[in-house]
């Protein structure tokens, strides 16, 4: 008996390989590329310097971009991240007041507000059922609110103490740059090694397969976005210790919400969820610094700079739908 | 009632006098039911007959309002899945529950991964996927492999599985062939097989009579959520059965064919029709006439369909509509001079399942008309009473409606906008005995009204039953002619190409 065959077998060779090696491909292919037009200019990419300034740039992003790594995979959207960080910022600086002796309050109660606020994204996505894009957009509103209302500029000052978690650093590696990467780790492990984790890319990959197997997806879903908040609630002190106040503008003016998620995308995480994973995340926040630290040193206009991030987002979903397509 | 038992031990499963209301409907009423450990038995009966809610009061989904349930005699009762499942009693579902980014060991062990120190214990998943695996005879697929890289009957072959590993000795399948390719089928029989020789008992719910027949030993008959009859499944015949299930013997189920004077002038000739997969095709449909087209999985019966309504395009010889040439290049040019393709997934191509029935049942005349240009004025009303469709209002969601219902839908869309010539792929596949009725009377009751209609089936009963002449596909070519009512013994040696060798 005959089987219908496609005609035109597909060549293997189409096969980008893994993911997260393709990622870290163009990372590298990119910081060669990034210095030889450097070096044509008269500069060095990847000097003291430049290795700073890509870290540093990645670091804010990079928390960012881990806890919205959660929230995708579970195939929803987290859009609130760019004003809970400014509103993180604020309820830190405010609380330590300049006193060393707050840091620790300050720290655990900013975590705590990032938390309630992931809580109310978390439940009215699980269980009032509204389609998380719209849930998180009706959260960003209502911090832009309560920010535009209550602020116009910087306010808090954090102690030098904490100033040194933004500024220290090993060589050329930051300090707060190693922090972060230690939480992409650790999230790397809860994704890859733990049930909940197991579960969170289970309801990703189909909610209803997910709760028939007996998963309690409402949990699962609450848990990410808690996991999303509280991740830019860290990047919100971290901006803070930089900034040594803090402001409501901080998160947006570098479109945190929208920039983690590009990083997410570019790092291989299928947006509609259930695929991808952290390593691949820091990859893309990676990609995305290198590209303007690049941009900075050859002196382009800003809006060259979004031309080519744009192009490089789009082409890079585009291959990886490609390799969907090839299975 | 007396139950003829084959097997002298008790039963693993007993259920007793069930009887189950949704909203003050009586769907289940006093419905008894044995499952014995290395039997398979099957649940029969029309569509809303009650096969699926009892289904799923065995497996803990629904309570029963009445009635007792009980394992290993037992009386149990299961507040959910879960509950049942930790007695022993899985469901491997239609459509697979399964996470097609995910490993085969993670989709064994979904929500119930085993931990170790905090951490997902990886290596015991997967040796006891491969336990599993081997148990079952089954080699070839790696606990490690991604499931989407697997065909679908080894998807299906990971669900039974992740259906046994909750330690289960009750499975419930419900309708496992609805999504595999016809050479697949032979697997499933082969597993089943072998989980009978385990000591696992299988309810197995399908509308495919064949399987029921190849497969199982006793076989229960619901209608109207009432017990018919329950028989060892060698005392019946398949007329039996049927006239069981619907109340009416299968003689009367196809309609009349054709009288000879009913039939009018050829509305579509193929001369020398030809493309990458089908050659020398010569095809005359007449006005009036049901032409089947039979042939095994890939001999080019759905190429000739496709050719036909321009998605692949003949590449040689020619067509003509109504006596003059015409060229056929894409789907739109075929709709647009009258030639509609009905096709097999109604899922995937037939139907936009979130939309209405009335924008679905209006889809193609909007799309290749306009509105309202060049055709008479619609009655939508009038063209969903012609398909007989039972739902709430053209604007339910067609994704709410029964498999029949929706098959309905796809047939009022390609009415609306008036064939000449309706091609047909697989129109019954998936829906109960009942709605294939109804659309077996509608398909006639549109050649009656002088359309020509070029019929593809797998289930040999129904296109021998239908068809006013049988066409037999082999590799891509026309094999053979066959006038009304052949044997299934000469479409299969035109189908399997014998009757070519011995010519």
């Amino acid at each position: 008996m005959s089987v219908a065959v496609e005609p035109g077998v597909r060549p293997q060779w189409t096969r980008l390989g893994n993911p997260v090696a393709a990622v870290y491909g163009a990372l590298v292919l990119l910081l060669v590329l990034g210095s030889v037009l450097v070096a044509m200019r008269g500069g060095v990419l990847l000097d003291q310097g430049g290795i700073l300034n890509i870290l540093t740039r990645s670091t804010a992003l990079g928390l960012v971009a881990i806890g919205q790594t959660m929230v995708i995979l579970t195939g929803k959207l987290d859009l609130s991240v760019a004003y809970l960080i400014g509103l993180c910022s604020l309820i830190g600086a405010e609380t330590m007041a300049g006193d060393p002796g707050m840091i620790l309050p300050a720290v655990l109660l900013t975590l705590a507000c990032a938390a309630g606020v992931g809580l109310l994204n978390g439940l009215v996505v699980a269980k009032l059922k509204v389609n998380a894009f719209i849930a998180t957009l009706g959260t960003a509103l209502i911090i832009r609110g309560y920010l535009e209302n209550g602020y116009t500029g910087p306010s808090g000052q954090v102690p030098r103490v904490f100033q040194h978690l933004g500024y220290d650093r090993i060589g050329p590696v930051p300090v707060s740059a190693l922090l972060m990467l230690a939480l992409a780790g650790l999230a790397w492990w809860f994704l890859a090694r733990t049930r909940p984790g197991y579960h969170l890319y289970a309801v990703g990959g189909d909610e209803e397969v997910a709760r028939f197997s007996g998963i309690r997806t409402d949990r699962v879903v609450i848990t990410a976005h808690v996991l999303c908040s509280v991740a830019a609630g860290l990047a919100g002190l971290f901006l803070a210790s930089r900034l040594g106040s803090g402001a409501p503008w901080v998160g947006t003016d570098a479109g945190y919400d929208l920039e983690s998620i590009a990083a997410v995308v570019l790092g291989g995480t299928l947006l509609a969820g259930g695929r991808g994973g952290v390593a691949g995340t820091i990859g893309g926040v990676l990609i995305l610094a290198t590209l303007d630290t690049t941009f900075d040193e050859l002196g382009v206009t800003p809006f060259f700079k979004d031309v080519v991030r744009g192009v490089v987002l789009i082409v890079a979903v585009a291959l990886y739908a490609r390799r969907r397509m090839r299975r | 009632m007396s139950v003829t038992g084959l097997t002298v031990e008790s039963p693993v499963v007993r259920l007793c006098g069930i009887g189950k209301r949704f909203l003050g409907n009586q769907v289940l009423r006093d419905v008894d039911l044995d499952l014995h450990a290395g039997e398979v038995h099957a649940l029969v009966g029309e569509n809303g007959a009650g096969k699926s809610t009892l289904m799923k009061v065995l497996a803990g989904v629904h309570q029963p309002d009445e009635g007792t349930i009980e394992v290993d005699g037992v009386r149990r009762t299961f507040a959910s899945p879960r509950e049942a499942q930790s007695a022993g009693i899985s469901i491997v579902h239609q459509e697979f529950n399964l996470l097609g980014d995910r490993s085969v060991a993670e989709n064994v062990h979904l929500g119930r991964e085993p931990v170790r120190w905090g951490r997902v214990d990886r290596r015991r998943m997967e040796a006891e996927t491969e336990r599993l695996l081997d148990w079952l005879g089954e080699r070839g697929i790696s606990p490690r492999t991604q499931v989407r890289r697997l065909p679908v009957a080894q998807q299906q072959v990971v669900e039974i599985v992740k259906a046994l590993a909750t330690d289960a000795r009750v499975l419930a399948m419900d309708e496992p062939t609805a999504a595999l390719a016809d050479h697949e089928v032979e697997l499933l029989y082969d597993l089943v097989r072998r989980l009978r020789e385990r000591n696992i008992a299988i309810l197995y719910v399908s509308h495919r009579l064949r399987e029921v027949f190849d497969l199982s030993q006793r076989i229960t008959v619901l209608k109207d959520g009432e017990l018919v009859t329950v028989r060892p499944t060698r005392e019946l015949t398949s007329d039996q059965l049927v006239r069981h299930m619907v109340g009416r013997p299968l003689d009367a189920y196809f309609p009349d064919r054709a009288r000879p004077a009913d039939l009018g002038d050829v509305r579509l000739a193929v001369r020398g029709g030809g493309n990458a997969r089908v050659h020398g095709i010569d095809l005359r449909l007449r006005a009036g006439e049901i032409v089947g087209l039979a042939g095994l999985q890939g001999a080019g019966r759905s190429a000739v369909a496709r050719a036909v309504c321009g998605a692949e395009p003949f590449t040689e010889g020619t067509v003509e509509l109504d006596g003059t040439p015409a060229r056929i290049r894409s789907p739109r040019a075929a709709v647009r001079r009258g030639v509609a393709y009905v096709t097999e997934d109604r899922k995937g191509e037939g139907l936009a399942l979130r939309q209405s029935v009335r924008d679905n049942a209006l889809l193609v005349r909007r799309a290749a008309f306009g509105r309202g240009r060049g055709l008479r004025r619609l009655d939508l009303g009038e063209l969903l009473r012609s398909v007989t469709l039972v739902a709430r209002g053209p604007d339910q969601e067609v994704r709410l409606l029964s498999g029949g219902n929706q098959q309905k839908v796809v047939l009022a869309k390609w009415l609306a906008v008036e064939p000449k010539v309706l091609v047909v792929d697989e129109p019954t596949r998936g829906i109960d005995v009942g709605a294939k009725k109804a659309v077996y009377d509608l398909l006639r009751g549109l050649a009656g009204q002088g359309v020509a209609i070029l019929l593809i089936s797998s289930e040999l009963p129904e296109l021998i039953g239908m068809s006013d002449r049988v066409l037999v596909m082999y590799d891509g070519r026309i094999a053979g002619e066959l006038p009304a009512g052949p044997s299934e013994e000469a479409v299969m040696a035109l189908a399997t190409g014998h009757a070519l060798e011995a010519a």
